[in-house]
């Protein structure tokens, strides 16, 4: 015992540097973890968290009895596995190609510019749609009407909200993304490339032979990580781009419980709902991660 | 790269040139909206709404520019972005830098303990109403605290942070330091921070960068217009604009509704000139710093 704590004080500056740190996470995100038991009550603000009566799974059975509660979770799935399967290969076969190009001009230029949309901020993105979309005076209703086709009011069109959505996120992040497979590129063995070359084997080959397989762990960490969070999908960007007139599919369970908590002031329904959404989550990432794991031997935990 | 060791055969150089077509297609995919929406913000207003200019501006006029910057709100976004990005900054690297030294050493008594703490709040959190109601129980609604404070870690950057001083400070300089007597916190000001430039660097710009972006803690914690980050404005010049019909959002200040009415046909053109001015300070940073982004990003998948 002595023994700890004399390790204990040897090191008591470094407690004091972790000291904020610890506070902060502690009462920003331990603090609301236990603030989900008002999912089970009836909270006043005045009675507080502790003193609101119980009330059990009342929340959750109003949830699952709405009648908005299949819209929102086929959306709230439908929106993720679209942008997972559009999404996650991109980055990747722009990494492969990147790679294949000589340390050059031509390369820093594609780089420099596939990322830079990163760094643009969701209000300037869903900005940019809005006006590019717009059906009078946007650019992609001119080529549209340029090329004989007729003009369409995406924003306001249900059908289209998806691929809005999906498609925007692509030109947004995909240079970004590739970024951590180029590391991962970087790694790969040249003797395996002469030896392969020795052996007959074209760049395609060498590609799908040595450089895919080598990048394989990060893929299906990153893969893990975009199930993990394809119930908790960006309702930052979702939020700003909803009008009453696409509702019908782009209402998702993270904007709909802003907008019965916020708007609405319904923190218990609210708070049952964003645990619903965690808890699928939740089980999502387990899974994914223990069939990754048994046929890969790559996971994330 | 590596490629270069090797001769290409026939099949291999049409490949590149696919390849290389490829690369100029998603080249240009990226760069044409944004050289687009440049032309557009200095070009005459008709020319763009009617898909005239497609290219290079057309026109020239600076009277969006002139009337952006002649409005109240953006200047005054503009001031509280700056001061929430500089305050949030200052504050993310001050939580963020001594915790990550204290993790990156090994003879830290808890130092498991405290990761597992740590790594446990990237996978469950409470959501949004809980946060939310801490917040207000803290009595931080409407302040800039609660835009600045709540995220002032974030464990991703912490990590990463962490993994640098992990990997590039010799263990052997700690050593000598320690055994001259050297307290940590002399250690970590005089001899730490002063060989972590690169790394404060890609902090500094990935906290401050979030910062800038940034509009909902603006939106759900802030109340009072004339606190709204540049976010928060443009968002009402730039979304609720084309959306009027959603009446939950109609809540545009008459100052920003009289600069869009009077000025009917520009209305498009001061969108691409927003769009410009609020994406100024990253676009300018953002070429001579690329590289530390870049770095910082591929030592955070290298993970541990």
């Amino acid at each position: 015992m002595s023994e700890t704590w004399k390790k204990i004080k040897k090191n008591r500056q470094l407690y004091l540097f972790i000291l904020p740190a610890f506070l902060v996470i502690l009462i920003f995100s331990y603090i609301p973890m236990y603030g989900i038991i008002i999912a089970f009550k009836d909270y006043v603000p005045a009675l507080g968290i502790w003193g609101s009566p119980w009330v059990g799974f009342k929340h959750f059975q109003r949830f699952f009895d709405s009648y908005y509660f299949w819209d929102l979770l086929k959306n709230t799935l439908g929106i993720s596995i679209y942008s997972l399967i559009v999404g996650f290969p991109l980055p990747i076969i722009l990494a492969l190609a990147l790679n294949e190009l000589k340390d050059g001009k031509f390369k820093k230029i594609t780089q420099t510019v596939t990322y830079a949309p990163n760094f643009i901020s969701v209000v300037v993105m869903v900005g940019m749609i809005v006006a590019f979309l717009n059906p009078s005076t946007g650019l992609i209703n001119h080529v549209l009407d340029f090329l004989g086709f007729e003009r369409m009011d995406f924003m306001s069109d249900p059908k289209w909200f998806k691929t809005v959505y999906v498609l925007s996120g692509v030109w947004q992040s995909t240079g970004w993304s590739s970024v951590i497979y180029l590391a991962a590129l970087s790694g790969v063995d040249p003797e395996l490339h002469e030896a392969a070359v020795v052996d007959g084997a074209s760049r395609l080959r060498r590609i799908w032979h040595i450089n895919l397989p080598t990048i394989r762990p990060t893929m299906v960490i990153l893969l893990i990580m975009s199930v993990g969070s394809i119930m908790s999908l960006g309702h930052e960007k979702i939020l700003l781009m909803q009008n009453p007139l696409n509702l019908e599919s782009s209402n998702v369970i993270s904007t709909f419980v802003y907008q019965q908590g916020l708007l609405d002031a319904q923190y218990s329904y609210a708070t049952a709902v964003g645990l619903f959404n965690s808890v699928i989550n939740a089980i999502l990432l387990i899974s994914v991660n223990k069939v990754a794991d048994k046929l890969n031997e790559t996971s994330l935990f | 790269m590596n490629n270069r060791l090797v001769k290409d055969t026939l099949a291999d150089k049409i490949f590149l040139k696919f390849n290389f077509v490829f690369l100029l297609l998603a080249l240009l995919i990226v760069l044409y909206p944004l050289v687009y929406i440049v032309s557009a913000s200095i070009s005459d207003p008709s020319l763009v709404n009617s898909g005239e200019m497609w290219l290079l501006p057309k026109g020239i006029t600076w009277e969006g520019y002139t009337t952006i910057l002649n409005n109240d709100s953006i200047w005054r976004g503009y001031a509280n972005t700056i001061y929430y990005t500089v305050l949030g900054t200052s504050i993310n690297l001050l939580v963020t830098l001594p915790c990550a030294y204290a993790l990156s050493r090994k003879d830290l008594y808890g130092r498991s303990a405290f990761m597992s703490f740590l790594l446990v709040t990237m996978f469950i959190g409470g959501g949004l109403i809980p946060s939310y109601l801490l917040i207000k129980n803290l009595g931080m609604l409407n302040t800039v605290w609660a835009l600045v404070i709540p995220g002032a870690v974030s464990v991703y950057n912490l990590i990463v942070t962490r993994t640098f001083f992990e990997t590039t400070i010799p263990r052997e300089m700690e050593e000598a330091a320690i055994i001259d007597g050297c307290s940590d916190f002399k250690m970590f000001t005089s001899i730490i921070l002063p060989l972590s430039m690169p790394i404060i660097a890609v902090m500094a710009l990935f906290y401050g960068v979030g910062h800038w972006n940034s509009y909902f803690s603006a939106l759900i914690y802030l109340s009072d217009k004339a606190k709204y980050p540049l976010q928060m404005v443009l968002r009402e010049i730039l979304v609720l604009q084309d959306m009027s019909s959603n009446s939950i959002n109609g809540n545009m200040s008459s100052d920003m509704a009289a600069m869009m009415y009077s000025k009917q046909q520009l209305v498009q053109v001061i969108k691409y000139g927003i769009m410009i001015v609020s994406t100024l300070p990253v676009i300018v940073v953002y070429p001579f710093l690329q590289k530390y982004f870049v770095k910082g990003m591929m030592i955070g998948s290298v993970k541990g």
